[in-house]
């Protein structure tokens, strides 16, 4: 729908189209059922960091701290790419598999319940 | 012959009505270009009713005496140290968040109202919406001038008109009012007069409020029901302007239908921050998040919208959501700045055992199943010197700007996600009601300027977070953030107080 | 039938207009809550001059029930001699 506007034709400036990020995509992660971590996280990223890196470096260093992080099998992890079942390839780039600016990336730890079986 | 004494509702036409004239060498629609472009149907503004009938005259007479009694309580408050008569010092961070997130939406309030006070050609309407403009001046500048006094006091109010322009999660409110004032003046009349202060407010003015003289702050109190007394008068206008639309023409029936729906959604996401004021920063409880709810939203909500069934409107599109959602807001947006306690302007901190059981009693269905676990962990952290912050930077909401902390109310530990791709770029949101109205106005909303993203492009003063948060927000960092316990308030009010810091207490107790 | 309802900032004059709202509305709730007092009645809720006046022991305008008024839930007709709150 068009915006109801004294304008004809009237559009907006796209505030984050990827080219304001100086190069890097935004990419959220989120860890399903761990609300210790209030909400999703936004990384800003270049497109060609590895999937490795992103597990191993980024996610690691933003949820180290919930005490369910290190028994984390990551064999048994269940990714989801924009709410879609996704088998991420460590060696390969975001871009590479498909990880576009603004994409959100989910992980599943089944087994693992949070604080006190709370999803916390 | 003697005059005879004119009643209320002739004085009210001919100062109000009988002003007005007609335009006989100008198009009336050049003088009143933005009446059109919205789709509302307007076939005779004389049918507006005025149901308090204010006239000037009477309206300068009564809020003169408003204001008399309110700077009479704020001396005696500011000469009895007031400051150190409220309940807990914690208290003081809600009024923080007041003053840097609601006072300036009251400023722009004025500025909007006085905006559409000059765009309609209905003479009730603009009289109406003038009165309400000085209004809403009044209110911003009794709250500045009552909370001027905390300020000498405490941490954290030195810069609230910067701050809201630009900390994070201030972007909440501020672009709540940039979105209504950006629309056309019916819009906003719908969004502002009626699903704001109408539907909304009450939430926010009665029991809030009722809960500061509960706790000892007289100053706050006292501008709260006095701004109040204004609301009802605003109330009035915002149910007039929905009956006025409606009768108007049934074409503006699906129009009003959408923005109430629309607003009613960005309304109760706003509340969210008020939802955790009830619940988590009053130290003295008056009621429930959820019993104001109750009261404010469903039960009066309730008869309003059956009254207005007769027009075709129906409850707003997402109140069911908003209803469930009554049993986790709070808790959710307590989380939410818990987790980013280095990065907010006021202080945050775990409820104690009393304060948790209160929340179990009043939550028995969610809050020893989803959130006490999670909070006395949090409180073990805090206990072993190892206070949780969370070291990232959140994903907001391309709507509401709020991180992405809502659950699904079917499912409540897990979080809401919603996207849309609109000409190849995704967009997320935290729940249909946020999605629908970008969806439905993609062009307003690429706009948004998203304090995390803004980050991101280099737009705040830089990668460093740090300097972000001291020098582009002007937070007084190790002053104004960070938990309560270890504060110079803390310090502060239990140096006037007497008291031990919790810290000492453990130190002697080890 | 739905209920419409008045809140008073809870002070000396707001006593007089409980006291009012009382002898006009028989069948009314009131509800003393800190700083304020919450009046509700089923459906239709009237304060009248005169009634106030009598309480008073004075003068009263009605339009000066602005300072005391808190919110109001319900449609609003007022005149010289009463003010009133209903649903449809």
């Amino acid at each position: 729908m068009a915006v109801a506007a004294i304008t004809p034709d009237y559009t907006g400036e796209r505030l984050d189209r990827v080219e304001n990020f100086h190069g890097n995509i935004v990419v959220y992660v989120g860890w399903d059922r761990h609300l210790m971590f209030c909400s999703p996280i936004a990384f800003a990223t270049p497109p060609d960091t590895t999937f490795g890196k992103l597990q191993d470096e980024m996610i690691a260093g933003a949820y180290a701290q919930h005490p369910d992080f290190a028994k984390i099998d990551w064999e048994q992890v269940c990714w989801l790419l924009n709410g879609e079942p996704f088998t991420p390839d460590r060696e390969a780039t975001l871009a590479a598999q498909g990880v576009d600016h603004k994409s959100i990336i989910r992980m599943q730890t089944p087994g693992l319940e949070g604080i006190g079986g709370s999803h916390s | 012959m003697a005059a005879r004494k004119l009643n209320l509702k002739e004085r009210y036409s001919l100062l109000t009505r009988d002003l007005d004239w007609e335009y006989s060498y100008r198009d009336k629609k050049e003088i009143f270009p933005y009446e059109d472009f919205e789709g509302i149907k307007i076939t005779d503004w004389s049918k507006w009713e005025d149901p308090f009938r204010l006239t000037m005259d009477a309206y300068w007479k009564y809020q003169a005496e408003k204001e008399k009694k309110l700077y009479a309580i704020f001396d005696a408050f500011a000469q009895n140290n007031g400051q150190q008569n409220v309940t807990d010092a914690r208290y003081i961070n809600a009024i923080k968040v007041f003053l840097t997130g609601v006072s300036p939406l009251e400023y722009q309030a004025y500025s909007g109202y006085a905006h559409v006070g000059r765009q309609f050609s209905g003479v009730g309407a603009r009289t109406a919406c003038q009165m309400q403009s000085i209004d809403e001046l009044r209110h911003v500048q009794t709250q500045v001038h009552a909370m001027s006094h905390y300020n000498k006091f405490f941490d954290g109010f030195q810069d609230f008109s910067h701050m809201h322009d630009r900390v994070w999660y201030l972007s909440v409110p501020k672009s709540f009012f940039d979105d209504a004032r950006s629309a056309g003046p019916f819009e906003f009349m719908v969004a502002i007069s009626f699903s704001f202060e109408y539907v909304l407010t009450n939430l926010l003015f009665v029991p809030f409020m009722s809960g500061a003289a509960y706790n000892g702050d007289m100053a706050t109190v006292t501008f709260g029901f006095s701004a109040q007394s204004d609301e009802a008068r605003h109330m009035t206008l915002g149910l007039e302007v929905i009956k006025f639309l409606l009768e108007q023409h049934p074409d503006n029936v699906p129009i009003v239908q959408r923005w109430i729906d629309k607003w009613f959604w960005r309304g109760t996401r706003l509340l969210a921050i008020v939802a955790m004021m009830m619940d988590y920063m009053l130290p003295n409880r008056v009621m429930s998040w959820k019993e104001a709810w109750e009261v404010y939203f469903e039960e009066a909500g309730g008869a309003l919208f059956k009254d207005l069934a007769r027009y075709g409107i129906e409850m707003p599109k997402y109140a069911a959501t908003a209803i469930a959602e009554k049993d986790h807001i709070s808790h959710q947006t307590w989380s939410t700045f818990y987790n980013y306690g280095h990065a907010a302007a006021f202080h945050t901190w775990m409820p104690d055992e009393k304060e948790m059981d209160w929340l179990s009693e009043k939550y028995p269905d969610t809050f020893d199943k989803y959130y006490r676990p999670r909070f006395e962990h949090w409180r073990e952290k805090e206990q072993a010197g190892e206070r949780f912050y969370n070291p990232t930077l959140p994903m907001l909401c391309n709507t509401c700007q709020i991180p992405m902390g809502f659950t699904e109310m079917d499912d409540p530990s897990l979080i809401a996600y919603r996207q849309s791709v609109y000409q190849g770029e995704r967009y997320n949101f935290c729940s249909d009601g946020c999605k629908d109205i970008f969806d439905h106005e993609p062009e307003k909303y690429v706009q948004s300027w998203l304090p995390v993203h803004q980050i991101y492009q280099g737009n705040c003063g830089g990668a460093d977070i740090e300097k972000v948060l001291s020098e582009y927000y002007r937070i007084n960092m190790g002053k104004d953030n960070l938990d309560f316990h270890g504060s110079p308030d803390e310090a502060r009010w239990n140096a006037w107080h007497n008291l031990e810091s919790a810290e000492e207490r453990l130190k002697k107790a080890g | 039938m739905s209920k419409v309802y008045m809140a008073l900032q809870d002070n000396e004059e707001a006593h007089y207009l409980v006291e009012a709202l009382e002898e006009d509305n028989p069948d009314v709730t009131v509800d003393y809550q800190p700083a304020m007092i919450r009046i509700e009645n089923e459906d239709r809720l009237v304060l009248k001059r005169e009634t106030v006046e009598e309480k008073m022991g004075r003068d009263w305008d009605l339009q000066s029930l602005h300072v005391n008024l808190v919110t109001i839930g319900g449609n609003v007709d007022e005149t010289d001699d009463e003010f009133t709150l209903s649903w449809n």
